[in-house]
């Protein structure tokens, strides 16, 4: 009976506090904010790190929503396994698929 | 045999008669794997606007008449959208249906302020020469952003759904995992978008 007490507990998820979702809504918004402001050249000049501070910004906020807000961070290791196949997939897929393009060249 | 009894009293209450042996609801599973497949899907469309963003054929292309500035605060409403959801989802655990209608009612407005934002980005695209079928670029951008906005217009309706069954009663404590389910469809709509705004909109066509 104990290791189905066990069992049954190790299901029991504990979500963030309110405070907590605030708090990454709020790095949220300033990540974006700052995304916003790399599109004008006259506030800073990013030169060649623009892209990747791009997609860097962009992985952070995916990350964090994918992990606070839909629960990957304390909910079933299986969950995020099968989330990251099917992201894992389509990346490769889809830049196979952008070189047999020569979207690069 | 009592401290048996109580064991047994909190197995029977932490089960619901549907549970699995993995401890994941069929539901929820399956929403996980129904996401992942929504991976390629939105790979697919965004793979194809990268391969077509330049071929204008000579008109006007999306990158030129981007308004950055009105589509970064649609996606600061989307961003506000992700966080009520959550709190709506946090209320329900806690048993306030009160305020999970609360909630549940403002995402559904920030998405329809998303969805309105969209409405009149494209007809703004529209008198300004970018018809669906302007050139390849126009093709791949309305059909990207608006199979997007397509399924945004399907949460609202899960939201909505949800709220009336809040107000009915159907929607409790007990059950919160359906808001938890409905919730990760809004912020899978919600980290699709983070991907669009990046690399559509921010990221320079050349």
């Amino acid at each position: 009976m104990s290791e189905q007490v066990a069992h049954a507990e190790s299901h029991t998820h504990e979500h963030p506090s309110d405070f907590e979702y605030v708090k990454v809504a709020l790095v949220l918004a300033a990540i974006t904010a700052v995304e916003v402001f790399t599109y004008f050249e006259s506030v800073l000049d990013w030169g060649a790190f623009l892209i990747p501070s791009l997609l860097i910004m962009m992985v952070v906020k995916f990350w964090l929503v994918a992990r606070m807000f839909m629960h990957l961070k304390n909910d079933e290791p299986v969950l995020g396994r099968f989330f990251a196949g099917g992201l894992a997939l389509a990346t490769v897929v889809y830049i196979i698929a952008l070189l047999a393009f020569n979207f690069w060249s | 045999m009592t401290s048996m009894t109580a064991e047994a009293a909190a197995v029977s209450h932490d089960h619901d008669p549907h549970a699995t042996n993995t401890g994941i609801s069929n539901t929820k599973l399956a929403m996980w794997l129904f996401l992942s497949t929504e991976c390629l899907l939105f790979g697919g469309l965004i793979s194809t606007y990268l391969l077509y963003k330049t071929r204008g054929n000579g008109q006007v292309l999306p990158t030129d008449i981007f308004d950055i500035m009105f589509t970064s605060v649609s996606s600061f409403v989307l961003l506000a959208s992700s966080l009520t959801m959550v709190l709506a989802l946090s209320a329900a655990v806690r048993g306030d249906m009160h305020r999970t209608r609360v909630w549940l009612m403002v995402t559904a407005l920030l998405g329809a302020v998303f969805i309105g934002g969209q409405v009149y980005e494209f007809t703004s695209f529209y008198y300004e020469g970018l018809g669906y079928t302007t050139n390849p670029a126009a093709s791949a951008f309305y059909t990207l952003t608006g199979f997007h906005g397509i399924h945004v217009s399907l949460g609202l309706l899960m939201l909505m759904s949800l709220f009336v069954a809040a107000g009915q009663g159907k929607l409790t404590a007990k059950n919160h995992e359906t808001i938890e389910i409905v919730g990760l469809y809004w912020h899978f709509v919600d980290v699709v978008w983070i991907f669009i705004f990046t690399v559509i909109y921010l990221i320079p066509a050349e």
